[in-house]
């Protein structure tokens, strides 16, 4: 069942691919016959039943660069879009089937070889699923919230020309995003590891027309191979180090692997934490953690939801996932979890702090993205992977919907993302104004909601990692160990975030619903709400927002989730009770977390509805704070110094120096020209002359003989 | 001394090709005097006078030295024979069919040719010095007089009168070195002569062989011996610079390989360096020098001068394998030289004849199918596999090695990727440059012989095995 989920998502994605394929090459034959005869009507006929006629529509642009009048539409819409919607739908409730048969029912772990693939001395790499409880979670929110975003496309992208290219690749996406969560060794992961990659690449890039889109296809792309880089070495160490890279083996042989040493860079270093803060570094570009983050807000140029189901509920948790997954490795190296700690929190607060001051209502959402992923982090860090997977698990959902409800925004204001011109749409749009404050709701920890149990968790957690709590046993209070040096770091940074969490989420909300219409008149006029096929998404991951952490609460972080629901596929070694203790933290800490959501929203309430003039003064008062946290903490001004102009330069001089002086100089060009140079010279010695020709014969002639002579 | 005997049937046998040429020549020469119009008669009567000899050539029992050691016909003499009796037809007929107006449309002409053939035969046969002179300087006389054939034109006379001073200058210095030789030996017989050389090879000997491999170096166009060449081709008329290209290079280059195995065969590491270095010689001037070239038979000039060195590649060897190579070399270049020559006959414009390489821009569209075949045989000359051309190189270059020269095969092979760049600059002007206008439409006879030089130029790596078994059992005899 399980091989079927994997395979329906391809198969979508290959059909859809086919029919983009033969749509295209029609397009071409049909422009061609249409520029011969100067009559482009004849083109659309063949299409007539899915041509816009009502092309006042496509002022809403979605940011469509390729509004090219002479271009056609892609045929085949329907099929393609209800192939694959039809399939990931199917997908998603065989998914929830396997949670419930192998999380809820004792189900265990269980492998399933789909065939042999790599087999090369000790390297034996086969297709092989494996299916625990993390990987049926992952199924889960990967499965629904691809079938929601399918179904939402069908209604965001109906003014698209190139519908069925953009199927194929969401479904391709949701393939290899399947083939990393059921991996069963690590070159499998890495298949899906790059496979996510490339349909990242494919979907930000998916109006290639728009120069800004390409460029941030291409940023995503290479930030991430430098994690990719760290996550390849680990993979690397690990098979030096065991042998096989089989994650069964491996784990195996994890505790008896303590101790090791492994020549890295000149120094002895401990193999574990070497090989696992290398897997990390994997982690840290694939989700966009704190020094290779600065691909996710560039990736916003994709379609909105590609933005939801790539940038924010799934791809960019596959950093989490993999530690997670990696978790009886993680378990045996202490300082590199304190480094994902530090990762994690820090990312945490910093993305929290741009997230104040951007005005695209994307990009808000995206650092949200960022800083949430930052939590999971933390989480991970302490050793207390089912509550990242848990937040990981409730944030696909209120995030997805925050995504996608931007997405309804941005479709009622005919593309328009920037939230200074919005302003009072509540009226306009009422459900996705209902929809985006569930949304954020559950991102800010209101209480009862989603996020309210999972973040809360975290922040309790990093308390408890941070020894502030006390077990009461038979009526002695044991004083909680610390586990780890960066908890309280973490703790604090946490508990700061959160309050920029309220803050900017709550600035969005009135930013974009209240307050007055700041955009043109025109597009108030036109502002609509969506139509249902993009509602019904929304709907039910509102439904998920409100009611996932009550339902899955208890089963997924509860006194004895690890063994109950986890059922082995995520480790603690015997000294980590962090599961156990951070029920235990000092009575203040749980109501932190809801402290500074309340904060945050006080705040947004003073800055954005009392007194609206506010922030434009703090903004001039703290101009360099302001234009810090505006520029992203100038993050991609210093690579841009750093690394970018150095490649730039070396690449110029490899290019001009190395290859077309030194190269070309004296390779191709430089022999030639050569011969050119002897050809003239051999030439010029045919003179004509007779006496000239008979000179040169005797002239051999005594060479000959002199040689003969003296040898 | 000895008493002259009245030759035996046995010997006017073995000499039988010879004789039919030499009476056949009278004959010709009557009827071209005799008759009004003769060029037909006579042109028929040389083809068939051609034909016979080869006929003649390959019937006849092989036999060992005639008239006292003067002549032989060995199995190599007869691989040659066969090969010149062939170009020479070839060339005839190529020359009968090129146009009725022109110069070549003159009795003496087919004449002219068979006096050529017959020197080459008797070039082929020599077991003796004083043989090996008069062959030589009856093809040579032929050939001077061909080459200023057309005498009204200025660059056909100025190409006659280059090629006879230069050729009397080699003449000499060949004379020189058989003089020497005889001095130094007192023979003039071939195994008369080896068996001197083997007993002891004396410098004033050694300086013999020069002087003798410098009179033959010319004659097959060899660096530094080779600046005729580029201006008696162009000069001559095209009809005659087929011929050259073709049938006298294959008889000096036999005539060549012939002295330094059979009279100088024990001194072997004398000759093999000077025969190493005309070879690397011609094969980098060869290819250098032609890619400055803008007339196509100056280029195929040069192309022969490269091809040469590249034939002496296998002889520098010194082996067995080397000469059998140098043969299926001369046998695969006859076949390429030909067919490019009946393309360079074929560039006919309404206006006249042109030389110029420009003029073959495009005519992939205009003669597709000469343009196929040129090109093949261009690639072939190349030496691109696998056709014919690479086999040729590849059997010299082979022997080369297993003789240890890997200095003159890499040499060689940088040599013919340099080469490789005039030949492919050609097939890139017929097939991706704008036409500048097509050809005339081909005579029948120019077709046949391309088509046949195509289809052997493609398709000898089906039968490279039966060539290379005769060009063994010819070589064999050396060794």
């Amino acid at each position: 069942m399980v091989t079927t989920i994997v395979l329906l998502p391809l198969a979508g994605a290959i059909i859809a691919g086919l029919i983009a394929m033969l749509g295209a090459a029609r397009v071409t034959r049909e422009r061609q016959a249409g520029q011969g005869t100067h009559d482009h009507a004849h083109g659309h006929d063949a299409h007539a039943a899915h041509a816009h006629d009502d092309h006042a529509h496509d002022d809403h642009g979605h940011g469509h660069a390729d509004d090219d009048p002479e271009e056609f539409d892609s045929p085949g819409i329907k099929p393609a879009q209800f192939i694959t919607t039809g399939l990931l739908f199917l997908a998603a409730i065989l998914s929830w089937i396997t949670l419930i048969s192998v999380a809820f029912n004792e189900g265990g772990l269980e492998q399933i070889t789909v065939l042999s693939w790599i087999q090369s001395g000790s390297l034996i790499a086969d297709w092989t699923i494996r299916v625990d409880t993390l990987t049926a979670v992952m199924l889960v929110v990967v499965t629904t919230v691809s079938a929601l975003v399918h179904l939402y496309s069908i209604g965001y992208m109906a003014h698209d020309r190139h519908i069925p290219r953009f199927f194929a690749y969401l479904s391709l996406f949701t393939f290899a995003m399947l083939a990393l969560v059921t991996a069963d060794n690590l070159v499998q992961l890495f298949f899906g590891w790059e496979g996510v990659g490339l349909a990242s690449y494919l979907l930000i890039g998916f109006w290639y027309k728009k120069p800004s889109a390409s460029a941030a296809a291409i940023k995503a792309f290479i930030v991430n191979r430098v994690g990719d880089f760290g996550f390849a070495l680990g993979i690397f160490a690990l098979f030096f180090m065991f042998d096989t890279v089989d994650l069964g083996t491996i784990f195996a042989g994890a505790e008896g692997a303590q101790g090791t040493t492994i020549s890295f860079l000149g120094a002895e270093l401990d193999a574990l934490t070497i090989a696992c803060f290398l897997l990390f570094i994997g982690a840290m570009g694939k989700s966009a953690q704190f020094l290779l983050h600065t691909w996710l807000a560039d990736a916003m140029e994709g379609p909105t939801p590609v933005s939801a189901l790539i940038h924010a509920a799934t791809m960019v948790t596959a950093g989490v996932f993999l530690v997670a997954r990696m978790s009886p490795l993680f378990e045996y190296a202490p300082q590199a979890l304190e480094f994902v700690t530090f990762i994690g929190a820090t990312t945490a607060f910093c993305a929290a702090t741009i997230g104040l001051v951007q005005n695209d209502i994307k990009r808000v959402i995206a650092y949200s993205t960022m800083s949430q992923l930052g939590y999971m982090f933390v989480a991970i860090g302490i050793g207390a992977y089912p509550v990242a997977i848990f937040h990981l698990f409730t944030h696909a959902f209120f995030k997805a919907l925050l995504f996608l409800g931007a997405g309804s925004v941005i479709h009622a204001v005919g593309g328009e993302q920037d939230m200074r011109k919005m302003g009072g749409l509540r009226k306009k749009i009422p459900l996705t104004y209902a929809m985006m404050l569930v949304g954020t709701l559950a991102l800010t920890g209101f209480p009862l909601t989603a996020g309210y149990f999972s973040k809360d968790a975290i922040v309790e957690v990093a308390a408890a990692g941070a020894g502030l709590g006390a077990v009461v046993e038979e009526g002695v209070a044991h004083a909680l160990p610390v586990i780890n040096s960066m908890a309280g770091y973490a703790f604090f940074l946490t508990v700061v975030a959160a309050i920029f969490t309220s803050f900017y989420s709550w600035r969005l909300i009135f930013l974009t619903f209240h307050g007055t219409f700041r955009g043109s008149q025109h597009t108030l006029d036109h502002a609509h709400e969506s139509p249902p096929v993009m509602m019904v998404p929304l709907f039910v991951l509102a439904a998920g927002a409100l009611l996932a952490g009550l339902v899955f609460s208890n089963p997924f972080i509860g006194d004895h989730a690890l063994e109950e629901f986890w059922q082995g596929s995520i480790l603690n070694v015997a000294a980590n009770h962090i599961m156990h203790d951070f029920h235990y933290v000092e009575a203040w800490i749980p109501w932190a977390p809801t402290f500074a959501m309340a904060l945050g929203l006080l705040f947004a309430v003073w800055f954005y509805i009392w007194s609206p003039g506010t922030p434009k003064r703090l903004a001039a008062e703290q101009d360099v704070a302001y234009r810090f946290l505006l520029n992203a903490w100038y993050f991609d001004k210093i690579y841009d110094f750093l690394f970018v102009r150095p490649a730039l330069w070396l690449g110029r001089f490899l290019w001009k120096r190395g290859d077309g002086w030194l190269i070309d100089g004296f390779g191709p060009d430089g022999v030639s020209s050569r011969v050119l140079a002897v050809t003239r010279n051999v030439v010029r010695i045919q003179s004509g002359y007779i006496y000239h020709y008979a000179f040169a014969m005797l002239i051999g002639a005594a060479l000959l003989i002199t040689w003969m002579l003296f040898r | 001394m000895n008493q002259i005997l009245p030759p035996t049937s046995d010997e006017l046998l073995a000499i039988l090709p010879e004789l039919i040429l030499a009476g056949g020549i009278l004959v010709a020469m009557v009827l071209g005097v005799f008759l009004r119009r003769p060029i037909a008669l006579v042109n028929g009567l040389s083809w068939l006078l051609l034909t016979a000899a080869a006929v003649a050539v390959l019937t006849i029992p092989l036999s060992g030295p005639v008239f006292h050691g003067a002549l032989v016909l060995d199995p190599f003499a007869r691989f040659m024979k066969v090969a010149v009796l062939i170009g020479s037809a070839v060339a005839l007929a190529m020359a009968w069919s090129h146009g009725r107006q022109q110069r070549t449309q003159q009795f003496e002409f087919p004449v002219l040719i068979l006096t050529a053939t017959l020197g080459m035969m008797v070039m082929i046969s020599a077991h003796d010095l004083i043989a090996l002179y008069i062959g030589l300087e009856l093809q040579s006389l032929s050939l001077y007089v061909l080459a200023a054939f057309n005498r009204d034109s200025v660059k056909s006379t100025e190409a006659g009168i280059k090629y006879f001073i230069l050729g009397a200058l080699s003449s000499g210095m060949l004379l020189y070195g058989i003089s020497m030789v005889y001095g130094f030996t007192g023979q003039t017989s071939f195994p008369a002569v080896a068996e001197a050389v083997a007993g002891d090879a004396s410098i004033g000997l050694i300086f013999g062989l020069v002087f003798l491999l410098i009179g033959l170096a010319f004659k097959i166009a060899a660096v530094p011996f080779h600046m005729w060449t580029p201006d008696v081709y162009q000069g001559a008329p095209t009809p005659v610079t087929a011929f050259f290209a073709a049938a006298p290079k294959l008889a000096a280059m036999a005539l060549f390989v012939r002295v330094v195995t059979e009279p100088f065969g024990s001194v072997t590491a004398d000759w093999q360096q000077i025969v190493t270095f005309i070879a690397i010689g011609s094969m980098v001037l060869g290819a250098f020098a032609a890619i400055g070239q803008t007339n196509i038979k100056r280029l195929m000039a040069y192309s022969s001068i490269g091809h040469v060195g590249f034939a002496l590649v296998g002889l520098a060897a010194g082996t067995e394998e080397g000469v059998q190579g140098v043969l299926v070399y001369l046998v695969i270049y006859l076949a390429m030289t030909l067919g490019v020559f009946a393309c360079i006959l074929a560039m006919r414009k309404p206006d006249g004849m042109v030389e110029d390489i420009g003029s073959l821009a495009g005519i992939s569209r205009t003669n597709p199918v000469m343009a196929f075949i040129l090109a093949m045989l261009l690639f072939s000359l190349a030496g691109i596999p696998p056709l014919a051309g690479f086999f040729a190189k590849f059997y010299v270059f082979r022997a080369a090695i297993e003789a240890d020269l890997f200095v003159l095969a890499v040499i060689g092979v940088l040599a013919s990727v340099v080469g490789a760049f005039y030949y492919l600059r050609i097939i890139k002007l017929m097939y991706f440059d704008e036409p500048a206008g097509g050809f005339e439409p081909m005579p029948g006879t120019l077709r046949l012989v391309l088509g046949a030089s195509g289809a052997f130029t493609i398709a000898f790596i089906l039968f490279a095995g039966p060539v290379g078994e005769l060009a063994s059992t010819a070589a064999g005899g050396f060794f």
